[in-house]
């Protein structure tokens, strides 16, 4: 047993909005009658099709291949027929991707052969379409296959945005499974420690965990952790865990560590055990604006509007939906997005005022719970004069956009919004 | 959903903290109230209308400031009322009363918008208009002391002629074994009391530690101040005042240095103006130490008997400096 307090500079402790759903079950939804699936829903190159319109597929069929060194396939989450292939608005980047609708036969029928016999460990990962299921969405396969050796997995149970609680019921009904995916991955690694960190108010998970780790997971080590976003950040978890720090431009394999959502852990368990590629994810459906928040577990694709209709439908009229957590989501324009392999939880809310910009009055709130270290007044008013050049090379560049600096703000000032703006800008640029 | 209705679409986070600049600056105005009823205790009702016109100026003259300048008015911010408060606290309690409207006006008009309004003035608009009032009128700035209504100027029943640190400035041409008696009344407990609770000559709101502490615990505590100013400023007054004490004789007592003129005032709710100190932790504790450095220096070897508003606005100049090299470490590097 091992007990950490949560160590990285600065950070928030917001309210947590988790008692709505974290003693809800996770309900499956049934199938939905037509699913749009992107074929990037990773961090890397999209998948590229494998099929055409008007092609039959069952549930698991592989329907886009590996589309470089680092990528994922996609697999097709119903049963039932392509309908169309074109680009369509993507939930997370906001622009047009290639993505397929299929359209339910309503059967439902599983494909009967996901992976080829013989596969080792690592390939059934791969062809499962494992990313991180905590919201980066990286491919697990190219995390699990580190340049450099990698002694310590450290499972992931901080869910430190507000709201969302699919990983903290992961690990209450499913802990067995978790932490055999985690020591699946640990062997792939042949890493030699596994640490489970999860919040310390997170009492049935650490309960149901440490139940579970008794029946034959000795080499586990379990770290109970103070409450503090963004705790659940691969750099910050290691550096509250750990006292080592990821160098700038470089990976967590770099100090030796590999981080692992209990989600993707799950995941690994479910492709490596069960032969189930990642087609379905659970997702918290909450918020003031939804009749019934729960805990679902969804298709991929499934259109949002038909999520927010199995939780009961809207609860007035939604302002603004949320793909995410309140601190780093998305908000979407629409509902008829789909669900992605990145979507942890669906918020919808009845108010969306945006508080009116006020001047710094350089309390220095931000530069206190910058996790990172920066000084995010100053960066704001670079960009600001139009210094971007400046801006970026003066810290924008290191920001992880996790939002401290703006929800610290009492001038509401946008901050983290000018970073991000600088990061698309730039992103932008470079890939055009 | 209705066709209808829109979404919005805007960044994360989409979450904030309650806090608001308002919030801040009228926790200040509370944090200053006990001090305001301690003033009007000792030194009578006449307070009340020197604080009632340094305040009412400042806001008027934010008001017309921020008209004339085009700015957006922000007058129910509470920052033109601490402005005023502060200025209030700093003047003498028997000045006349043109002195704290003129003051208000530098403070605000000259010092806040000239160089920007809110959030881009580099003095404390407040210190600078006290400095201004010194310079320009300084027998009403020195000579406008009053003796508490059950004590005496100096806090000494038998010294009657000046607040504390004037009488220091005045022993030096005292011969020896006055100047150790004087010394020694300084130093007893009675004279210490007095300075803590108040009882004693001085700026009208800078009198009573005690009061000033009682509003300067709520700030910290509500995290309105950060406590890495106060803390290196005091502690420096203290640790020189100490080495002073200990090894130059005779010498007032570093009670007597922490709990004597403007310190307090200065330190808890002057040297911790967001607008015009370091935003950064280790900025913070370099301009508290800076700050208690020439305090020390102009009360023991300077001309002027007390050192602070000079000190904390020497600091105010100093900050983009720190600033610059106090930039806190970032992630990975």
């Amino acid at each position: 047993m091992l007990f950490r307090r949560s160590t990285f500079s600065g950070g928030i402790i917001p309210k947590e909005y988790k008692e709505k759903t974290r003693s809800l079950p996770i309900v499956t939804m049934p199938p939905p009658s037509r699913v749009i699936i992107h074929f990037s829903q990773h961090t890397g190159a999209p998948a590229t099709p494998i099929v055409k319109l008007g092609d039959r597929v069952k549930r698991g069929e592989k329907i886009g291949e590996i589309g470089g060194s680092i990528s994922v396939p996609i697999h097709s989450s119903i049963s039932g027929v392509v309908k169309e292939i074109c680009d369509l608005p993507h939930p997370i980047s906001g622009e047009r991707s290639r993505a397929c609708i299929i359209e339910s036969d309503g059967e439902d029928s599983p494909c009967p052969d996901f992976f080829l016999p013989g596969m080792d460990t690592l390939s059934i990962i791969k062809e499962a379409g494992i990313v991180g299921l905590g919201g980066a969405a990286f491919p697990t396969w190219v995390k699990l296959s580190p340049p450099k050796p990698v002694a310590t997995l450290i499972l992931n149970g901080c869910e430190c945005e507000p709201y969302l609680t699919g990983d903290a019921r992961t690990m209450i009904e499913n802990p067995r499974a978790v932490l055999e995916g985690a020591e699946i991955m640990a062997e792939v690694l042949k890493a030699k420690v596994i640490i489970v960190a999860i919040e310390e108010d997170n009492h049935e998970a650490i309960l149901k965990m440490k139940e579970a780790a008794r029946e034959g997971f000795s080499s586990l080590i379990f770290a109970v952790m103070k409450r503090r976003y963004p705790l659940g950040s691969e750099k910050q978890l290691i550096a509250s865990l750990l006292k080592r720090e990821v160098p700038a431009g470089k990976l967590p394999y770099d100090v030796g560590v590999c981080v692992q959502n209990v989600q993707t852990a799950f995941a690994v368990y479910e492709a490596v055990r069960r032969n189930k590629p990642l087609y379905e994810r659970v997702i918290t459906v909450s918020g003031d604006g939804v009749s019934s928040p729960q805990n679902v577990r969804v298709r991929i694709g499934t259109p949002i509007d038909d999520v927010i209709s199995f939780c009961g439908g809207y609860n007035g009229v939604p302002k603004k939906i949320i793909c995410g957590g309140p601190l780093m989501g998305k908000a979407i324009p629409s509902p008829a997005l789909p669900v992605v392999k990145a979507t942890s939880g669906i918020l919808i809310f009845s108010s969306a005022e945006r508080e009116e910009v006020a001047e710094c009055i350089r309390c220095g709130r931000c530069v206190a719970v910058c996790p990172i270290g920066l000084v995010p007044t100053f960066l704001y008013h670079l960009i600001k004069k139009n210094a971007l050049k400046r801006a970026h090379e003066e810290g924008v560049k290191d920001c992880i956009e996790c939002g401290c600096c703006a929800y610290a703000c009492p001038a509401k000032i946008r901050l983290v919004e000018s970073f991000k703006m600088l990061h698309d800008m730039r992103n932008r640029y470079e890939r055009d | 959903m209705n066709e209808t209705e829109v979404l919005i679409v805007s960044y994360a986070p989409h979450i904030r903290d309650r806090i608001t600049v308002e919030k801040l600056m009228w926790s200040v105005v509370i944090a200053l109230l006990p001090a305001l009823v301690g003033a009007v205790y000792f030194f009578g009702l006449r307070v009340l209308m020197i604080i009632f016109l340094s305040v009412a100026s400042s806001v008027i003259f934010e008001f017309l400031a921020q008209k004339s300048f085009g700015r957006k008015v922000t007058i129910y911010d509470g920052s033109a009322l601490i402005t005023g408060l502060l200025l209030g606290f700093n003047l003498p309690p028997a000045c006349p009363y043109f002195l704290p409207v003129a003051g208000s006006a530098f403070a605000v008009v000259i010092v806040k918008h000239f160089f920007g309004g809110l959030g881009y003035n580099f003095v404390n608009p407040a210190l600078a208009a006290r400095a201004f009032l010194v310079v320009s009128w300084p027998s009403f700035m020195t000579k406008g002391f009053i003796p508490p209504r059950f004590g005496s100027l100096s806090g000494i029943d038998a010294l009657t002629q000046a607040t504390p640190l004037t009488l220091i400035k005045d022993t030096k041409t005292l011969s020896p074994t006055a100047l150790a008696e004087v010394i020694d009344k300084l130093n007893s407990c009675d004279a210490i009391r007095n300075l803590f609770f108040g009882n004693v000559g001085g700026c009208l709101g800078e009198t009573s530690a005690l009061l000033l502490l009682i509003g300067a615990i709520f700030l910290l505590l509500s995290k309105v101040i950060d406590y890495r100013i106060p803390l290196s400023y005091l502690g420096t007054v203290f640790l020189i005042s100490l080495i002073n004490f200990l090894f130059v004789k005779p010498q007032p007592s570093p009670l007597f240095h922490l709990f004597s003129g403007g310190l307090i005032l200065g330190a808890f709710f002057m040297a911790t103006d967001y607008v015009t100190t370091p935003i950064t932790p280790k900025g913070r504790v370099i301009f508290g130490v800076g700050c208690g450095l020439i305090t020390m220096l102009i009360r023991l070897f300077g001309g002027y008997p007390e050192g602070v508003s000079y000190s904390i606005l020497f600091m105010n100049i100093m900050t983009p400096l720190i600033e610059r090299w106090t930039k806190p470490r970032v992630y990975g590097y």
